[in-house]
């Protein structure tokens, strides 16, 4: 049954500051295009009740390359993304993966900040991000620290932010090596992902998976064997060990676990 | 200019397409309530208790105790209750109503049962309630399968579908003097009206008046009488009006699907391909209730032989019952899950004979003068031939069928037929009545044959403008209200056109006579307007025992021959669709670009039957009900297509005509398996998730 | 909450949290958006904000203050991609219609058959097979 909306109190911040001091008052869930927030209330599933509107934050927009690292801000959405000639230069996998996030109405919406806090395990900016080592930025009105995306869940749909705390930004250094990626949806366009990879072939290679296990994985001990020479089907071995794949609505276990070490190697081959 | 044969504007198109077009959600009336259905949270039980909690002023509540005349929704038989009294058959199944003036307060009402649960059924195989069955009898089976060379044999699964048209179900319900009047999204007033005068006695006053209506697919035949009850007893109780709206979560749990099905097939063939003996055998999941299942049974079984000869085949049919949601109408009605069934064993006897799966289709595919299953000799009307034909030389199916092997391309067919109206004595019962009348501006069409989408007020207006050769915009369509207009019978079984139409046409060539030569708008000035109301004489050929299910099942059938090319990942196993041809006989098109749009929207309902539309039942009840996860095909799902109408008049249908509604349906899924089956993989399912796919594969 | 409805300044006094979809169909009482599932998926319910198409059933009303809102009635009933989903029968049950229509909007006029699958990749139509709908949009073009 549908959440009542007259039960919810949104605030609506004008600046980062003034965002950051309504999170320090109380507990707020900071919403931005709202896209996962009305699905949640639509299922009744929506659990927080205060919320603070940071939409109109124009200071939490644009794409920019600061000292080599490209930065994006909080609320670049994914049609900034595709748009984007710098996203286009650095990091084209997130081009590909933002195409395919939804249809145009969402890719109008929805927000990396988003993406990222929402903690889906099939969030499919978030492989990208761990694939590309990604940082993202939290500021709270006490400071501003950088958490690696690949440690900045704990568990599923669990994060190290803090109450406090607002994503100001992604940023991603420079990336070594062909990007590839790929989407297992179920079906060709608006689809949440069965399964979805990313990787970089560089001089050490990498490889991120969602929808594998509760939160987004970095396949480490994957990308060591494929550095140290040691052949693809082997590597593929050691990926079904880093990753926990489960039966749902979507897929099941048994496929997405094959379906992994299938796209390792297609990974390996396309971008040799 | 005649009009059939034309694609003149709908006459409902420039509303649909300004937003102007009203249909039931836009309707608000001053004082209206927003009624809330609670249902089971278990399969199967006994309510022990049912406690509304807390005092909420204004709050009306209803449960079975307030129905006035009988709590059966009445459709075949009347097993299903408007409101759960103690039994509980299946999750989701309405227990209480509640209405209020504030949406947010009557949707954050606690209502507490409390069950005695009870162990469900949810595997049809295992089921003793035996809802309908049927036997098919012609020639000797056992003796022909014994001197038959080979004997093949499979079983095929089809899996739920859900209709998902784009406007979830509403209905309004306002007390009238006397009565009700019940606005609604509905394909069917008069079954509406039925089940309102059994709820609430024969005496009293109800109006149904259909909306316009965001899609039906059959998913909007039975279960809106449900939903028009449980306003109805709202509005009067509250004397004010009701709105019962689902939304998409509301409607796909509670709501009726596409029936599961189970279909075996022992077939003897002979060395040369013909085909001596077919046993089949259909078990379909009806669900918690009856409602339309011995109808979907009977229609699912005399399509299960295919489009083929066969002097020697029996068919055994079976529906029973579960403890899920009752299955019901969807477009194609027990023929798309054993035409699957029989198109898939064809291609596997093809396979098992070495034998081109075209040449194994000619050489037995129907011809005049052959006889169905029923008994049924075939007229000139018969084209599985000609459909078969232009199929496969149009694409070039044999040679792009050797050109693709051992490519991620693959090609594959699937010859299809659709008996056109209702089976058998079906029309006689029905008995179905036109109107039209004649007024001052020209004359108005009174029919309870619902425009759902597929266009039935255009393609009346220009049978009936043809007809009396006047111009089509002179021809307006009534608004179908039970007390204003003619009950055609529902708008289902593809029988709008062939049977409706028929009657409408001869309406208008009585009208025409009385007219003498008249302009209507001249005759109306100077002797004032009349009307002309006529039953369906069904054709006198007909013969058709319900107890032996022999002879002549339908008036007419159509006929279509689907060939679709597909490619597969080699690595996920998703297969995409990439071009459809489909060549489909209906007698003539009313109107080219609406029977277009039929065999298009159906092609495509079809590929999401085939390949995406997967509903996962957990404990009874469907898990994936959302849009998110139930996945129908978007833009970039839907391949080309390329549609070929062949014509072949029908001459009991109104210029020709045949049904075409539910034809398209038939045809992509067997198609698009026969595809897969192609690069080698042992399907016989659907839908053909890659999860099966590499199930299969790895088997 | 102030903002601009089909080119006339609006000012509705609703939860900031309101859907712009039940304030458009509600409050302003424009019936021609339409809900279909409440969850972004099935584009029914598109209208542009400051030109862009969005699903009206996920933006909340704090977030269109001062902004330019344009649904179907704000074509007007004369817009050639009215008269060509007419024509073409790119309308068959209608439930769809506005919101491919507004989704419609943003292509530029040169887009090939492929840029209109991706414009309209998040508008469901249960009825077409879309095909219907991409003859339409390509006629409402030509002179």
């Amino acid at each position: 049954m549908r959440t009542a909306i007259s039960g919810l109190d949104l605030r609506r911040a004008t600046s980062v500051d003034d965002a950051l001091r309504m999170l320090a008052d109380e507990a707020r869930t900071p919403i931005a295009g709202a896209t996962d927030f009305y699905v949640a209330l639509n299922f009744g599933t929506l659990a927080p009740r205060r919320f603070v509107d940071i939409w109109g934050i124009d200071d939490l927009r644009g794409i920019d390359v600061r000292h080599d690292v490209l930065v994006m801000g909080a609320l670049t959405t994914y049609t900034d993304i595709i748009r984007s000639p710098l996203v286009a230069e650095r990091l084209p996998m997130l081009i590909d993966a933002a195409r395919q996030i939804g249809g145009p109405q969402i890719q109008n919406r929805g927000t990396i900040a988003g993406n990222v806090a929402n903690g889906s395990p099939a969030a499919d900016a978030v492989p990208v991000f761990a694939a590309a080592d990604a940082v993202v930025v939290l500021r709270s009105i006490r400071q501003e620290r950088r958490v690696p995306i690949t440690q900045f869940y704990t568990a599923y749909r669990t994060s190290v932010m803090r109450a406090d705390e607002l994503i100001v930004a992604v940023e991603v250094p420079r990336v070594d090596g062909k990007q590839w990626f790929r989407k297992v949806g179920t079906r060709a366009a608006q689809a949440i992902s069965k399964i979805v990879a990313a990787g970089v072939r560089g001089a050490s290679p990498k490889f991120a998976l969602g929808s594998v296990a509760p939160t987004v994985v970095r396949a480490y001990a994957t990308e060591r064997a494929l550095a140290s020479g040691t052949p693809i089907e082997q590597a593929a071995l050691t990926l079904t060990r880093e990753i926990a794949p489960i039966d749902d609505v979507r897929s099941t276990a048994d496929y997405r676990g094959q379906v992994a070490q299938r796209l390792l190697r297609r990974f390996w081959s396309e971008t040799n | 200019m005649a009009a059939v044969g034309n694609s003149v504007p709908r006459k409902d198109g420039i509303g649909k397409a300004t937003g102007h077009a009203v249909y039931a959600d836009d309707i608000v009336m001053p004082g209206m309530l927003h009624g809330r259905t609670i249902r089971s949270t278990i399969p199967h039980g006994r309510i022990r208790s049912v406690n509304v909690v807390g005092d909420v002023p204004g709050l009306i509540v209803v449960d079975h105790h307030d129905i006035p005349g009988r709590n059966v929704v009445d459709l075949i038989e009347q097993d299903q209750p408007f409101l759960v009294e103690r039994d509980v058959r299946h999750l989701a199944e309405p227990i209480l109503l509640l209405a209020h003036e504030d949406r947010e307060v009557v949707d954050a009402v606690r209502v507490e049962i409390e069950y005695e649960e009870l162990e469900p059924l949810f595997d049809p195989e295992r089921s003793e309630g035996i809802l309908k069955s049927i036997d098919i009898v012609k020639g000797d089976v056992e003796a022909a399968l014994a001197d038959a060379d080979f004997i093949v044999e499979g079983t095929y699964r089809t899996g739920h579908q859900e209709h998902v048209y784009i406007e979830p179900n509403v209905v309004v319900a306002m007390p009238e003097e006397d009565g009700i009047a019940v606005f609604g999204s509905v394909q069917c007033p008069f079954y509406v009206l039925k089940a309102l005068k059994s709820l609430l006695g024969a005496s009293a006053h109800i109006r149904v008046v259909q909306t316009e209506t965001g899609g039906g697919f059959g998913g909007k035949e039975e279960y809106p009488s449900m939903i028009a009850g449980h306003a109805t007893l709202l509005a009067l109780k509250s004397g004010r009006p009701v709105k019962i709206l689902y939304d998409r979560g509301e409607d796909m749990i509670a709501t009726t699907k596409r029936h599961p099905s189970i279909v075996r097939h022992r077939t003897g063939v002979m060395r040369d391909g013909r085909i001596v003996a077919m046993d089949v055998d259909v078990l379909l999941d009806g669900g918690a209730y009856s409602t339309l299942s011995p109808v979907v049974l009977s229609r699912g079984c005399i399509h299960a032989a295919g489009a083929y000869r066969c002097d020697n085949t029996r068919i055994r049919g079976r529906a029973v019952a579960t403890n899920t949601p009752p299955n019901g109408a969807f477009r194609g009605f027990g023929a798309p899950q054993t035409e699957f069934a029989v198109e898939v064993h064809i291609e596997r006897i093809a396979e098992e004979l070495a034998m081109d799966p075209v040449s194994l289709r000619e050489l037995n595919a129907l011809r005049p003068g052959d006889t169905t299953a029923t008994g049924q000799v075939m007229g000139t009307d018969c084209s599985a031939h000609m459909v078969l034909e232009e199929a496969v030389r149009r694409t070039e199916f044999r040679a792009k069928r050797e050109q693709y092997r051992g490519t991620n391309r693959s090609i594959g067919l699937a010859l299809f037929f659709h008996g056109a109206g209702f089976t058998g004595s079906g029309e006689r019962h029905l008995n179905s009545k036109a109107r039209i009348d004649l007024t001052e501006r020209g004359v108005r069409i009174a029919v309870g044959s619902t425009e759902i989408g597929q266009g039935t007020r255009t393609m009346h207006a220009q049978i009936v403008a043809d007809a009396l050769a006047i111009p089509y915009e002179d021809v307006e369509v009534a608004q179908p209200d039970t007390t204003l207009v003619a009950d055609s019978g529902p708008t289902v079984a593809s029988r709008t056109c062939m049977v409706v139409g028929k009657i409408l046409e001869q309406c208008a060539m009585e009208m025409k006579d009385r007219l003498g030569g008249m302009s209507p708008a001249d005759y109306h000035a100077k002797h004032g307007g009349f009307s002309v109301l006529r039953k369906y004489e069904p054709p006198d050929w007909i013969e058709w025992d319900d107890h032996t299910y022999r002879r002549d099942a339908y008036a007419t059938y159509a006929w279509g021959c689907d060939v679709v090319e597909i490619e597969m990942d080699p690595d996920t196993l998703e297969v995409r669709p990439v071009k459809v041809t489909a060549v489909q006989e209906f007698g003539r098109p009313i109107h080219p670009a609406l029977a277009r749009g039929q065999i298009e929207g159906g092609t495509a309902q079809g590929l999401g039957y085939a390949l995406l539309e997967h509903v996962v039942m957990r404990n009874g009840g469907m898990a994936n009900a959302q849009l998110t996860n139930y996945i129908i095909p978007t833009t970039l799902d839907t391949p080309e297509f390329d549609i070929v109408m062949l014509e072949n008049p029908y001459a009991g249908g109104p210029f020709g005509a045949k049904g075409l509604g539910e034809l398209p349906i038939d045809g992509p899924a067997p198609a698009v398996v026969n595809a897969i089956r192609h690069f080698g993989v042992d399907l016989r399912e659907i839908p053909a998730i890659p999860e099966r796919l590499v199930a299969c594969a790895s088997r | 909450m102030r903002f601009t409805l089909n080119g006339v300044a609006t000012n509705v006094d609703a939860h900031p949290m309101s859907r712009l979809l039940d304030v458009v169909r509600e409050e302003c009482q424009l019936t021609g958006t339409k809900e279909g599932c409440g969850e972004g998926e099935c584009g029914a319910c598109t209208v542009l904000v400051d030109g862009d198409p969005v699903c009206s059933c996920l933006v909340p009303l704090a977030q269109v203050e001062g902004a330019e809102v344009v649904t179907i009635e704000g074509l007007g009933d004369d817009h050639p991609l009215q008269h060509a989903f007419m024509n073409e029968v790119g309308a068959q049950c209608g439930i769809c219609t506005p919101g491919m229509i507004m989704a419609a909007l943003s292509l530029e006029p040169d887009a090939s058959i492929d840029d209109i699958k991706v414009a309209l990749s998040g508008n469901l139509c249960r009825c077409t097979g879309y095909s219907a709908i991409y003859r339409a949009i390509m006629k409402a073009r030509q002179p």
